[in-house]
């Protein structure tokens, strides 16, 4: 299957291999990503969508080794820039996470330190990962601040993160993130806890710096008008895994997975008729302590065979570039 | 800033005011009062003699009367003289109260480099072995009185080993490692009790703190634990903490009565027990209005402290 990965790029930035992350909670052993493969090409942006509990922020988290106490982490590799990450020491893992790839988060009102001035949060990675000294971290912040378009950053270095509006902690977030120029940004939902058009300018002050750097991005999401405007390609996800995978104009001309055609007719058009009610996938998201033995969308798809609810199907190429994990219904 | 201060100190005043009236009249309703402790030592008892002596104390006046001398002699400054000592009380209060300042700031210490770093480790830890420990410790901590802890170091180390705790006080200027190792075993006992409730609270704060998205942020910069815990974690976690020691003020000082009391040494906390007994009301008034004062700049002090740990409060 990575060989139909591959080829569309000889080497991709970032390859995922057969990663599974599982939780130990007190209703048993929670599998919140099973088989999971990905690829980011340099300078793409991969989008994952999907509902919550689909797995989509923990296949993030889990890709920087920051899964917590109770979760573990499987994986047969994870390629990044020629690395495996998997077989890194911690310490070898800390040089990568702020450096190489850097996270932006969905919250930012509580993803920034209360007690440190923004200066301080935005130097930080670059006098750790680059040696610089506080002093000329500093003055470099000042530089990154002023990219991420925020007004005055030499005065604004003191300030503290509750003198910012959300949009403007975002805009920090990003400027942090941008610190040690990494290779790699993951950004977990950026703009959901944003108002609608801040959340235009952020995602758009993302994407055209990611243009600039070079950086490839995965923008994890759930809003699939975001994924339409800013994502190269789109990873589908549903019960821990991939469903389908595909170009982003080619996923929405062509849908392939039920899933993803459900969620598809689920979204509100604005030239569509006025008193059409809007189309909801029936049922409820999967339970990840107890998903059933075969397709995780099995019980709510209208197309599910006995052969569905038998053992998951694997992602297979349907055409170039454009993978789903369906047995098919025609 | 200033101005806050100004504020603050002006609000001690109807404080301290209230204060000191239930000291006066609690004093007073204890039953016996110092004329019955002077007659019964000297073995005089005519009613002639009593009537002398009360008033030649001021004793003989109303209540209100007695009251309003006391607060019009604190504006001068003058906390009346001893009833049996026939000394000032602001002079025992200057030769006492640095004694007992320097027992609650060593067991402050001492409550400090004990629950600060075992509350950071216990969060750390969570329930693990070493977690376990430290929460026993410290729920033995809380349960054990140091009347008792002390009453025990003082009598088994001299049964098992022959030594016990110097008993001697000797002034800090004079020597201080003489006046060291008589304070010290104090201020352990105080300062453990102390670090009990500390510690469950900086582990509380401390968890909490870890949950939070900007602790999440810091690990995903590459920060190792050790800075994340330093640099992120502690001056967010540690702000309540501060408001809890502010709270546990006027239980060091009611520690300290009674450790004073077992080691001998020569503070407020031992002059105010034999005040009590004796029933030696300007003493025992002076005491708690240093008390009182002393916990309510303690307070504001804690307030300000705010200011320095926390960068939404502001002045």
């Amino acid at each position: 299957m990575s060989e139909a990965v591959q080829s569309a790029t000889a080497t991709p930035l970032l390859l995922v291999e057969d990663l599974s992350v599982s939780f130990r909670t007190d209703r048993g052993t929670v599998r919140a990503v099973d088989s999971v493969n990905l690829h980011v090409d340099a300078g793409e942006t991969l989008a994952i969508v999907g509902e919550s509990g689909s797995g989509k922020s923990v296949t993030a988290m889990s890709l920087m080794r920051l899964v917590g106490d109770n979760g573990t982490v499987d994986s047969k590799r994870v390629l990044f820039d020629g690395i495996d990450l998997g077989a890194l020491s911690e310490a070898q893992m800390r040089k990568v996470r702020g450096n190489r790839i850097a996270m932006i988060f969905q919250e930012p009102m509580s993803s920034l330190n209360p007690v440190l001035t923004i200066g301080k949060q935005v130097a930080e990675p670059m006098v750790l990962h680059q040696g610089l000294s506080w002093r000329e971290a500093r003055r470099r912040a000042v530089t990154l601040l002023q990219r991420v378009s925020i007004p005055d950053p030499e005065d604004r270095l003191d300030s503290y993160p509750h003198h910012f509006s959300g949009g403007m902690r975002q805009r920090v977030m990003i400027a942090m993130a941008l610190a040690c120029d990494p290779k790699l940004i993951i950004a977990d939902e950026p703009t959901t806890a944003l108002d609608v058009t801040v959340q235009a300018q952020i995602l758009a002050l993302l994407k055209d710096l990611t243009r600039e750097t070079g950086a490839a991005q995965i923008l994890i999401t759930h809003d699939l008008g975001v994924v339409a405007r800013y994502a190269d390609r789109v990873a589908v996800m549903y019960g821990g895994r991939v469903v389908e995978t595909a170009p982003a104009h080619e996923l929405y001309a062509n849908p392939q997975h039920p899933y993803t055609q459900g969620l598809m007719a689920s979204v509100p058009s604005l030239d569509g008729d006025p008193g059409k009610r809007l189309q909801t996938i029936p049922g409820q998201p999967p339970d990840l302590a107890n998903l059933p033995p075969g397709c995780a969308f099995a019980p709510r798809c209208p197309y599910a065979r006995d052969e569905c609810r038998q053992a998951p199907p694997p992602l297979e190429p349907i055409a170039p570039q454009h993978l789903r994990a369906c047995y098919g219904y025609e | 800033m200033q101005a806050f201060i100004i504020r603050r100190v002006l609000a001690l005043i109807p404080t301290l005011i209230f204060a000191s009236l239930i000291v006066f009249v609690s004093m007073r309703l204890i039953p016996g009062d110092v004329i019955d402790q002077m007659m019964a030592q000297n073995d005089v008892a005519t009613s002639a003699d009593r009537a002398r002596v009360e008033a030649s104390l001021g004793l003989d006046q109303p209540m209100y009367i007695q009251y309003f001398r006391w607060v019009g002699g604190i504006l001068r400054g003058d906390l009346g003289n001893s009833l049996w000592q026939n000394t000032p009380v602001t002079r025992q209060l200057a030769e006492t109260l640095p004694i007992t300042f320097e027992l609650g700031l060593l067991a402050l210490i001492v409550a400090l480099t004990v629950a600060i770093p075992i509350g950071i480790y216990s969060a750390m830890r969570q329930d693990t072995a070493g977690d376990y420990i430290a929460r026993s410790f410290s729920l033995l901590m809380l349960a054990i009185p140091s009347f008792w802890l002390g009453t025990l170091v003082m009598v088994f180390p001299s049964v098992w080993w022959r030594w016990s705790p110097p008993l001697e006080y000797t002034p800090f200027f004079e020597n201080p490692i003489a006046n060291l190792s008589h304070m010290i075993v104090p201020a352990i006992l105080l300062g453990l009790a102390l670090s009990a409730v500390t510690m469950r609270m900086t582990r509380t704060m401390m968890l909490e703190v870890l949950r939070q998205d900007y602790i999440r942020t810091a690990r995903a910069k590459g920060l190792a634990e050790n800075l994340v815990i330093a640099r992120h974690a502690l001056r967010n976690g540690l702000i309540p903490v501060v408001t809890l020691i502010g709270l546990q003020a006027p239980l060091l000082i009611g520690g300290a009565v009674i450790l004073e009391q077992i080691f001998v040494v020569p503070g407020m906390g031992l002059l105010l027990l034999e005040a009590v007994f004796a029933r030696d009301y300007p003493v025992i008034s002076g005491i708690f209005l240093v008390t009182g004062v002393a916990i309510l700049l303690i307070n504001l002090l804690v307030d300000l402290t705010y200011g320095f740990l926390d960068p939404k409060v502001r002045y």
